[in-house]
């Protein structure tokens, strides 16, 4: 295994592996840059110039487009990641609630990480599972017809 | 191959995995091996039945017994009482609201018994991540009748003719959207799926991606063969990773059988098709903006014309439909568009989907026959709001739709009445809206979201929005003044037009359908400094009722900031200056005597 590429001293060859399997095909910026924070669990500067070096692109325009989509996180998130549901349904069933409930529990406000670094809460604007609002997932799990004590019970499994 | 005297359908749909149906199916195999019966009952594992507020849902087939809310326990019961001695579960099946009465069928539940299920003909019944299920409920024919028997032309005058028009919003007739990227020049041509389904409350493209995979794919192939392209992209949200599984596994089995790739059923013809994940941007769904993303880049929309049929994506003629679109599109070319055009009404054909939620009994997606009332989609499919509370408004399109009041239940729907009442089809979502809903900060919540969402392109849309919010926010507050509203229609008069792209253009719309119907109570906030709703809690206040109020002090006890007094076992009182309008006191009294105004 070669030293990696991405700037820091990190030994790991999968992001050397994900610019080399990009190299010289159009429209890669995203998948890229999805590839390497799921490795990395988020976007280090030294890894976005990395990236910009490689494919010969401004470091702006990566930069640009890194910050364009709400999915890219530029600082370190938590173990876990927490998305309330903000769309309409789970609105109008009471969604503010659930929000306010894992803010509380946490201690966290949306878009933060929770001070042991267990929790990130991320913003969202609709899972698409509205017929079981008020939603919310954590990591890849959908947890729905949530009131605020089930939200409570759940925090505690994780 | 094996024969099954049995099939048990359980719903992996995303609503129902939720609800906990990966523990029934697998209970539901180690009951059958229990039973002995693994070889005799299949379990078949489905995309979604539309109707996630029973799930999860199991069916039981040849009899069709629908089962719902079943839970782990409940399945050795199933096995044993059903499946072994053949009489169905009764405390399991599906009650009518209405009657009480159990309903075993699903034929005949109120929620199907309406609806016309065509694009969503197949979720629910077929294991989508088996393409031979798909084939043998007819899949792929419609493709090889396109390629063997028809010409590109013919195949554009069959879509044409069957009065299809585009489901993700617009309604722009489909067959013409085609005809423009054929008669464009170019060496090379794309077809695009948008599935970046971003509307909040609508989620009928996830169903069919996650439920019927092979029903995008195949419309796409035959609107490339149309156009005349050989290679295609569906554009997903990141947010739908079981709809992006499904996809891959659909794709490499349809290549597996020579359903894609070259000479497709030996008539030269080539189709490849590629998945691209979305990365979380509501304004992607605008179609320039959606190419930009395809191509690495900040998903921002441009100026049209030129339109993606003649520059799309790497300046090539592209062609942009929703995933609904595309879906309908195999049944078109296999029954005809006689039989298409003969549903619905006059300028709006066939189905669509809608997906019905908010404040109503039965949510989850309905495909109905356009023209439908929305009474009957929603007292009749929905069953009524919930706790027979009074109708106040339904929103149809999401964000860049807006409500429509009680008294326009009875409008038939299709794309051109919608827009009259002040609406539109949008993406197809429903939210109903009961008497406890506040029409302004509903307006609130969607110019909070539209405005978050603003790339920041264009001028109207970006500083535009953020004026409109901060003046509803302060509606909302209570600090409304004489001339906002005024100012409000106005702004949304600008940024309707002239904006650059579809988000911005409509984005006001809520606001102005809002205003529409229900200024009185856009009045009432400023003029009054009153809620009607009751919900923007900084116009609400508590009192208690002395007749009801039996001196518990329980409320004194809760209350945070120490804002009501009073002797034991005599009447309270809440002091307005004190109090903060959290609600805590409200939720401790147990004989209703604080009420919120």
């Amino acid at each position: 295994m070669g030293k990696c590429c991405c700037g820091s001293d990190c030994q790991d060859s999968r992001f050397t592996e994900i610019l080399e399997q990009y190299k010289g095909k159009d429209g890669v910026l995203i998948p890229v840059l999805q590839k390497a924070q799921e490795i990395k669990g988020y976007l280090p500067e030294e890894t976005i110039r990395a990236i910009a070096d490689y494919f010969n692109k401004p470091y702006s325009e990566v930069y640009g487009v890194a910050t364009f989509y709400a999915q890219f996180r530029l600082k370190p998130s938590g173990e876990n990641i927490i998305r309330v549901c903000a769309g309409t349904a789970c609105h109008v069933r009471g969604g503010k609630k659930i929000l306010d409930k894992v803010c509380s529990e946490l201690n966290v406000a949306p878009g933060e990480t929770s001070a042991d670094g267990k929790f990130s809460l991320e913003p969202v604007a609709c899972l698409g599972a509205c017929g079981l609002a008020p939603v919310m997932m954590i990591n890849d799990t959908t947890y729905g017809r949530l009131t605020p004590e089930k939200v409570t019970e759940i925090l505690a499994k994780y | 191959m094996q024969i099954y005297r049995g099939h048990v359908l359980i719903c992996a749909g995303t609503g129902c995995v939720a609800s906990g149906s990966k523990k029934v199916q697998a209970e539901m195999a180690n009951q059958l091996e229990a039973f002995n019966l693994e070889n005799d009952i299949k379990i078949v594992e489905t995309g979604c039945h539309g109707f996630c507020e029973m799930g999860p849902i199991v069916i039981v087939y040849p009899e069709g017994i629908f089962y719902c809310q079943v839970k782990m326990e409940d399945v050795k019961e199933i096995v044993e009482e059903h499946l072994l001695k053949g009489r169905p579960v009764k405390r399991l099946l599906f009650r009518d609201q209405m009657t009480e009465e159990m309903v075993p069928h699903y034929r005949d539940i109120d929620f199907y018994k309406k609806q016309n299920r065509i694009v969503l003909g197949n979720c629910g019944f077929i294991n989508p991540e088996n393409i031979k299920e798909y084939i043998a409920r007819d899949g792929y024919e419609a493709l090889a009748k396109a390629l063997t028997q028809m010409t590109p032309e013919q195949v554009i005058d069959e879509v044409k003719a069957s009065g299809l028009r585009g489901r993700g919003g617009g309604g722009f007739p489909t067959g013409l959207k085609w005809q423009f990227a054929r008669d464009a020049k170019g060496d090379k041509k794309y077809v695009i799926c948008n599935a970046d389904e971003g509307d909040p409350g609508a989620f009928m493209d996830r169903s069919v991606l996650e439920g019927d995979p092979h029903a995008l794919i195949e419309g796409m192939a035959i609107a490339a063969y149309a156009i005349g392209s050989d290679e295609g992209y569906i554009y997903v949200r990141a947010e739908y990773p079981l709809a992006i599984k499904r996809l891959q596994i659909a794709i490499a089995q349809a290549h597996e059988l020579g359903l894609l790739g070259k000479d497709i059923f030996g008539s030269g013809f080539n189709f490849k098709l590629n998945i691209k994940e979305g990365a979380g941007a509501f304004v992607c769904g605008e179609e320039t903006a959606l190419i930009a993303s395809i191509e690495g880049r900040r998903g921002e929309p441009r100026v049209r014309p030129p339109f993606p049929a003649n520059k799309g994506l790497w300046g090539k003629p592209s062609n942009v439909n929703n995933v609904e679109t595309f879906a309908n599109v195999p049944r078109i070319i296999a029954k005809g568009s006689q039989w298409y055009a003969g549903m619905g009404t006059e300028k709006s054909k066939g189905t669509k989907v809608f997906a019905l939620t908010g404040k109503v009994k039965n949510t989850g997606l309905a495909e109905v026959t356009m023209g439908l009332t929305l009474r009957e989609i929603i007292f009749e499919i929905g069953g009524g709001i919930i706790d027979d509370k009074k109708f106040k408004a339904v929103q149809i399109g999401g964000p860049s739709g807006g409500c429509i009041p009680e008294q326009l239940l009875d409008l038939p729907i299709d794309y051109d009445s919608l827009i009259s009442a002040g609406a539109m089809m949008g993406s197809g979502g429903l939210v109903v809206m009961d008497e406890d809903t506040c029409m302004v900060e509903l307006a609130r919540f969607f110019l909070n979201f539209t405005q978050m969402e603003s790339c920041g392109k264009c001028t109207p849309c970006r500083e535009g929005t953020k004026i409109m919010l901060d003046i509803l926010e302060r509606i909302t507050k209570g600090e409304g003044k004489e001339g906002d509203i005024e100012l409000l229609e106005s702004l949304a008069k600008t940024i309707k037009s002239t904006s650059l792209c579809g988000l911005g253009q409509t984005a006001p719309n809520p606001v102005l359908a809002t205003l529409r119907y229900f200024r009185d109570e856009y009045e009432a906030h400023i003029k009054e400094k009153r809620c009607p709703a009751g919900v923007c809690t900084a116009l609400a206040s508590y009192s208690i009722l002395e007749d009801k109020c039996i001196g518990c002090t329980a409320c004194a006890r809760v209350c945070p900031v120490n804002a009501i007094s009073g002797e034991v076992k005599k009447p309270h009182k809440i002091d307005p200056a004190k109090c903060i309008k959290c609600g805590a006191c409200a939720q401790a009294c147990k004989f209703n005597a604080i009420v919120k105004k």
